[in-house]
């Protein structure tokens, strides 16, 4: 007897979306309308006059706005077609996307951040009016502080390199109190932390220097204390690193740091492994960061708007980016009468809606839920590992046949070798089977390399999917490597032109932008 | 359309344990131990990979095993330019055929051998055209070779398809007796511009340096920031070393040590011996950097700045060069010294900081000759897949 419905191949089969729609300008028509706005009432002209008429002319402009004409169900399906040629982490089973940290963000929050009670709030209203949300903001800011044993947390800042930035500004402003500024110019971070790290000190005008694993693929202890000095202002480093690779002597490399008189920062993009069994005041340091879009469950939302948090020791409470909510009572006030804070590093108090989803996820696991969480997290991981381990051509590099805490950045260097064919191909091929991968940040320490976090999200089934899918492209690199290189076949693109993206004159990130690159527009 | 070049001989004394395969009496050696020449193998496994994206393709090539055969066994069309005249091809062979293939207007060179063939090519191929090696041969200090045949062969497909960005590579090679011998001490002996594959659009998650000619002159600049008024510096050879000198707006040698003081040459192609008179009355410092694949600072084309010169050179006499994908290139191997002199070696040995870009550096593993040989033995058994699977 056979079934009423065929049984699934072992490997998904899939296509994407592909509408071959038009950018939203080239569906404009002239006088279509979404919204017809009603006639201002007579009383209301009679109140206010001629609004318009009263605004300045350097104000008003001299022709309308070049703004799309549609009607609305015309938008809807102009975006809905969009969302649908995309693979994101509600549609795919998106580990790929290492140091990311995409978990599931749980829709129930979605709905708390729409209530009008929420979404209806103005950042200038009187706080007197606003006392559940800065509740939520305070208590947020006291469980990352329990989380990290820190003294004190600000949730200014919008994303995890915003952060990052704050950090190294308070650094600066620590060493500025102490007349140690002119001395102190050089900041020391390893080649595998986030470079973001480095990339913020050197915006804050430090000299960096970068540290390179030890023969084990651990970071190097010895290199690090022989760059350290009276020039020191702070080690940066992440830990896990991007390789997924738990510095086994952190404590050593902040006690060090603190000999000479610099303070130590804790890069925490990576803290899913760790959430409830290690503490960055417990290893020392002075200041760290979370991005609360990764650990803490929030959306990324593609780019923007995250939400970061930065919590320090007493000694960096002082600079904290201000004003600072503060508790007297009952009654939640900010104060703003802090001189030697670094002052505003984001518009208002931080992204509200984020905080209030991290508020609840956190609310809703609890502190055993979040161990729970970093240890399942670890488990998938690990777990993941020994799958991809087994396809051939696939390695750790670094601290090899050890344990890794969240994720690992791997390499394909062997089946490179062997076939020719790039990780980044692979990631492109895979993007057939409606799953993908991202490479590694640059440069490419690990060669060849994809890096893959699995999180606590996906169920060991997901995870063979997703190992299943990769090892078949790997035979696919093997046996028929034009399949690959050709890749994606089943995707709404196909190739892209990355060339434009390296040439100014031919890049183009606006419509407008487009118009006068390529069609000599001067408007 | 693209060149190809193999040296028939490539490697034949390495499976026969004899350091190299330069010359004939060497190669005959070679042939009597029982080595069979692979060179030809290698080449056919590059260009079927370049046939993939190229059927029916036209290569220019030298006759018979110097190219052709290996045209005609991937189902490609060879364009012969060249002919050698007798039945063992010699390095002559090797820069004749090199340089009819520049004549023809080859876009691209493939060449399949080792250093000496590397050496050979880049003595007839003109700046700007792109070469890629093919691994075969024995000796692979310079860092002009693709990682394995087939990836070279996919490198070239992508270098027809569309022009990738070329590096400058040092070319090494050493004198083979003196590696019998036991002594390692490879000469620069030029460069050829190796096309790389940058990562694409994926990778711009986090923003790159626009290219590598980008990153080795903000090495250079971040070097040059470091120079003090009074103090003469030992400018070193390497393609670094000449973006250090256009920095400072001076002439350098592409091959020899010359000697800049606040701002202008004071010396060019320096000997030792001038080297060591200069540095006994005024202050200097040696600016080095990784010369070819195998990371050495010292030893390796630059052996005027010698163990005499860095103990003139006083407590701090290196300042060190390279960017960053030049050591992360090293694959985690330390950086290597080799000026035959194992107090001096072992005094440079530990920690150094390595300048790579303006106010960026790294602290580097730095090791001892001892140390050196060893280390170059086993990387170079990482680097070659062809010589471990043959040795085994």
């Amino acid at each position: 007897m056979s079934l009423p419905v065929a049984p699934k191949p072992a490997l998904r089969r899939f296509h994407q979306a592909s509408w071959d729609e038009p950018i939203v300008f080239e569906l404009s028509t002239p006088g279509e309308r979404g919204v017809l706005v009603s006639e201002i009432e007579a009383g209301i002209t009679e109140a206010v006059g001629d609004v318009v008429g009263s605004l300045p002319a350097s104000l008003r402009r001299t022709s309308p706005p070049a703004l799309p004409e549609m009607a609305q169900m015309r938008v809807l399906r102009h975006y809905l077609r969009l969302s649908q040629e995309n693979l994101g982490a509600d549609l795919n089973i998106d580990v790929g996307q290492g140091t990311c940290t995409m978990k599931y963000s749980p829709k129930v929050n979605e709905v708390i951040i729409r209530n009008p009670k929420l979404a209806d709030l103005h950042p200038l209203q009187d706080p007197a009016s606003a006392q559940g949300v800065l509740e939520i903001i305070w208590q947020t800011e006291r469980m990352l502080a329990e989380i990290s044993g820190m003294h004190r947390v600000s949730l200014h800042t919008q994303g995890g390199s915003a952060a990052i930035w704050a950090n190294i500004a308070m650094i600066r402003a620590y060493h500025e109190a102490n007349g140690e500024d002119a001395q102190r110019r050089e900041v020391i971070t390893t080649i595998f932390s986030h470079p973001s790290n480095a990339a913020a000190a050197k915006a804050a005008g430090y000299r960096v220097v970068t540290i390179h694993p030890d023969e084990e693929g651990y970071p190097d202890l010895e290199a690090m204390k022989a760059a350290l000095g009276p020039q020191t202002a702070a080690i940066m480093v992440t830990n896990p690193e991007d390789t997924g690779i738990f510095n086994p002597h952190i404590r050593d490399w902040v006690d060090a740091a603190h000999a000479v008189g610099a303070l130590a920062s804790y890069d925490q993009a990576n803290a899913n492994g760790i959430l409830g069994i290690t503490r960055a005041h417990d290893a020392g340091f002075d200041v760290c960061h979370f991005n609360l879009h990764k650990t803490f469950s929030t959306p990324h939302a593609s780019g923007g708007p995250g939400a970061g948090a930065s919590a320090v020791n007493h000694k960096l409470e002082p600079f904290l980016p201000g004003p600072v909510l503060e508790r007297d009572g009952d009654r939640l006030y900010f104060d703003s009468d802090r001189p030697q804070s670094i002052g505003k590093v984001a518009p208002f108090y931080g992204v509200i809606p984020n905080i209030v989803r991290a508020y609840s996820w956190i609310m809703a696991l609890g502190a055993e839920g979040l161990k729970t969480v970093a240890e399942i997290a670890v488990l998938n991981n690990n777990y993941l590992m020994k799958r991809i381990l087994e396809i051939p051509g696939a390695s750790a590099p670094y601290a090899e046949g050890r344990h890794r805490i969240e994720q690992v950045r791997y390499s394909w260097q062997r089946m490179y070798e062997e076939t020719g064919i790039t990780s980044e191909e692979i990631g492109i091929r895979l993007s057939d089977y409606g799953m993908h991968y991202w490479t590694s940040h640059h440069p490419y320490v690990v060669p060849q390399p994809f890096t893959l976090e699995p999180t606590e999200s996906y169920s060991m089934r997901e995870l063979d999917e997703y190992a299943d899918a990769l090892a078949q492209v790997v035979r696919e690199a093997h046996e028929d490597p034009d399949l690959v290189r050709t890749a994606p076949h089943n995707q709404t693109v196909h190739h892209t032109h990355h060339d434009d993206l390296d040439d100014p004159e031919r890049w183009a990130t606006t419509w407008r932008a487009y118009r006068r690159k390529y069609f000599g527009e001067t408007r | 359309m693209i060149g190809l070049i193999v040296n028939p001989v490539a490697g034949i004394g390495g499976p026969a344990g004899l350091k190299g395969s330069d010359g004939e009496d060497v190669q005959a050696e070679a042939r009597g131990r029982g080595s069979v020449p692979r060179a030809t193998e290698r080449a056919e496994l590059a260009l079927l990979e370049f046939a993939r994206g190229n059927p029916g393709a036209r290569v220019l090539t030298a006759s018979g095993n110097m190219g052709q055969d290996a045209v005609v066994t991937a189902g490609l069309e060879p364009e012969v330019v060249y002919r050698p005249s007798g039945e063992h091809t010699t390095s002559a062979d090797t820069i004749a055929a090199a340089a009819a293939l520049a004549a023809a207007g080859a876009s691209m060179v493939l060449f399949v051998g080792g250093d000496g063939t590397a050496r050979d090519v880049s003595a007839a191929i003109p700046p700007g055209t792109p070469c890629l090696g093919i691994p075969a041969g024995v000796k692979m200090y310079s860092g002009c070779f693709a990682v394995s045949p087939v990836a070279g062969g996919a490198i070239a497909a992508q270098s027809v398809s569309g022009r990738l960005p070329l590096q400058r590579r040092e070319i090494l090679d050493v004198a083979e007796d003196e590696v019998r011998a036991g002594r390692v001490d490879p000469t620069l002996f030029g460069y050829l511009d190796v096309p790389y594959v940058q990562g694409r659009t994926q990778a711009r998650k986090a923003s790159s340096t626009g290219s590598e000619s980008d990153a080795v002159r903000d090495a250079a600049n971040g070097a040059v920031r470091q120079f003090r008024p009074g103090v003469a510096y030992l400018l070193g050879p390497g393609s670094t070393m000449a973006a250090v000198a256009a920095v400072l707006c001076v002439e350098k040698t592409s091959l020899g040590v010359d000697v800049v003081l606040d701002g202008r040459l004071i010396l060019a192609d320096a000997t030792e011996q001038q080297l060591l008179q200069l540095v006994a009355h005024r202050p200097a410092r040696a600016v080095v950097t990784v010369i070819g694949g195998q990371g050495f600072l010292l030893g390796r084309g630059n052996q005027q700045i010698s163990a005499a010169v860095i103990r003139a050179l006083g407590e701090d006499p290196l300042l060190v060069v390279a960017t960053n994908d030049k050591l992360i290139a090293l694959g985690g191997r330390p950086l290597l010294v080799d000026t035959a002199d194992a107090s001096v070696d072992e005094s440079l040995a530990g920690y150094i900081r390595v300048v790579t870009g303006t106010d960026t550096s790294s602290l580097y593993r730095v090791a001892a000759a001892d140390a050196a040989i060893e280390a170059t033995n086993t990387s170079t058994r990482e680097n070659n897949s062809w010589v471990d699977s043959t040795t085994k």
